[in-house]
């Protein structure tokens, strides 16, 4: 599908300019951090800020006010 | 290409990397090069290679709007943009190459009680700790920059402002070849087309950097990388809080008229100052998905243009030249990521996110003191990255310009 830059495929509304929606990142905390207390601080400050593939939420805030699960590539911003 | 960097062609570029140096510099844009060039003429530390993926300032170097400032809102962060301020001012007399650094002073504009309020307090804490910044009301600000439209196209009325006397620019490339050129007179190898896939880790330390001609060990590595520093952290298993931003802006056709302040506006989200040319130049805010893409858009000229003519109405009149976009580091706290990782053997200059330009002398000295000393200077101590596990974040959103 095209970039994501310009529109947003809304499941409700059709393609919307992006400027309507709000991004909503999915914290992403690794297993592999088991205390409590990292988990908290990953969970706060740290990101994935994954170069590829990624799993997002988007809110239609100028639309239907529903949230939507987006799968993107952040390298190219083609919606997967 | 400019005559600085014709003159660069001249040095002599190393051709095959050697398997070790005292310290491997990870990206070869602003930071990484003046951590160089500081580590060689202040510490007498030679034996460093700088290792670029593409080539020198092929990244956000010779991409952000060239301003320099000190007009911050948390002492920590006055005390250090200060630093690199006067660094700057003194640049081009101690690298002897012309910078175009010129001073012209940065109008903060505000268009609300609570701007006016933030601007006050910017100009007091300001003053406090050493940076020249101070309170203008409108007729003040009219006199500084005739050309602004003090009732904002109606919509954002300037009710007052703040006035950074030191505000300035530069040539961006300029500076970082003057910084590379240093380096390289006194031996620092830049590796141009030299990607780094990974650090190496023995226990507890990072011992050097996988490249595709193998393995190159260091004392010591500094990740000095914009825009990809995630991915390189995450292979030794180091989590950062950084999320990479696009950042566009924009020139216009040249303007007959001297536009001499830098304008810039929270409210608006919007800066723009002249360059040597007479083009305008207009940043805004960064786009709101992370993203490593530096494809630009129509809705961001459209989106900015208006806000920019909101404020200038001359530019009405002219024409966007061009457009391009850099990809920002960005903090939770607006602040930077700066000294040890809590990794033995690896440091670190991120989080740079929309203020990068202004920190490469400052931040380059520093990270160098850190390097040749083993102990985190001062100034940047504030900025490092167990700041957020101590619950001492630096937050200063109301001076980055871009949110």
């Amino acid at each position: 599908m095209a970039p994501i830059r310009a529109q947003i495929p809304c499941p409700h509304c059709g393609l919307r300019a992006i400027e309507e929606f709000i991004y909503g990142e999915v914290p992403s905390t690794p297993d592999a951090i088991t205390d409590q207390d990292a988990r908290d601080l990953d969970r706060e400050f740290m990101h994935g800020n994954v170069e590829g593939p990624v799993v997002e939420r988007w809110f239609h805030a100028f639309g239907c006010r529903r949230w939507m699960t987006l799968r993107r590539d952040t390298r190219t911003e083609e919606i997967l | 290409m400019n005559e600085s960097v014709e003159r660069a062609i001249t040095l002599r570029w190393p051709t095959a990397l050697k398997r070790h140096y005292d310290v491997v510099i990870v990206g070869g844009g602003g930071h990484g090069l003046a951590t160089a060039y500081y580590l060689a003429t202040r510490h007498g530390i030679r034996r460093v290679a700088v290792l670029e993926r593409r080539y020198v300032a092929a990244g956000n170097s010779g991409r952000n709007t060239t301003i320099i400032r000190a007009n911050y809102g948390i002492p920590e962060a006055v005390r250090f943009y200060q630093r690199s301020v006067d660094l700057y001012a003194g640049l081009e007399r101690e690298t002897g190459r012309d910078l175009m650094h010129r001073q012209k002073g940065l109008l903060w504009l505000a268009h609300t009680e609570a701007g006016v309020r933030q601007e006050r307090a910017r100009a007091e804490v300001n003053t406090a700790f050493g940076a020249k910044t101070e309170f203008v009301g409108p007729d003040a600000i009219r006199a500084i920059c005739p050309h602004l439209d003090l009732s904002g196209d109606g919509e954002w009325p300037i009710l007052g402002g703040s006035y950074h006397s030191e505000g300035a620019t530069a040539r961006h490339d300029r500076v970082v070849w003057a910084f590379a050129e240093g380096a390289m007179r006194l031996g620092v190898e830049v590796h141009q087309d030299t990607p780094v896939n990974g650090l190496i880790r023995n226990g507890d330390r990072v011992i050097g950097v996988q490249t595709n001609d193998g393995p190159v060990t260091a004392d010591v590595v500094v990740s000095a990388v914009g825009g990809h520093v995630s991915t390189l952290a995450a292979t030794v298993g180091l989590r950062l809080p950084i999320r990479t931003h696009p950042l566009q802006a924009f020139v216009t056709t040249p303007y007959a008229q001297t536009l001499r302040p830098i304008v810039a506006s929270s409210g608006l989200l919007v800066y723009a100052s002249q360059t040597a040319k007479g083009e305008l130049l207009v940043g805004a805010e960064i786009d709101r998905q992370p993203s490593y893409s530096y494809d630009s858009t129509f809705s961001f000229l459209q989106s900015s243009a208006r806000r920019a003519v909101a404020l200038l109405p001359f530019l009405r009149d002219l024409q966007i030249l061009r457009q391009w976009t850099g990809v920002c580091d960005m903090s939770p706290d607006y602040s930077p990521v700066m000294g040890p990782t809590g990794i033995d053997g690896f440091l670190i200059t991120t989080g740079w996110g929309t203020w990068g330009f202004k920190a490469i002398p400052a931040g380059g000295e520093q990270m160098a003191e850190l390097i040749a000393r083993g102990q985190t200077p001062e100034l940047i101590a504030p900025f490092s990255l167990d700041r957020f596990r101590r619950d001492r974040t630096m937050a200063d959103r109301g001076s980055a310009g871009t949110h």
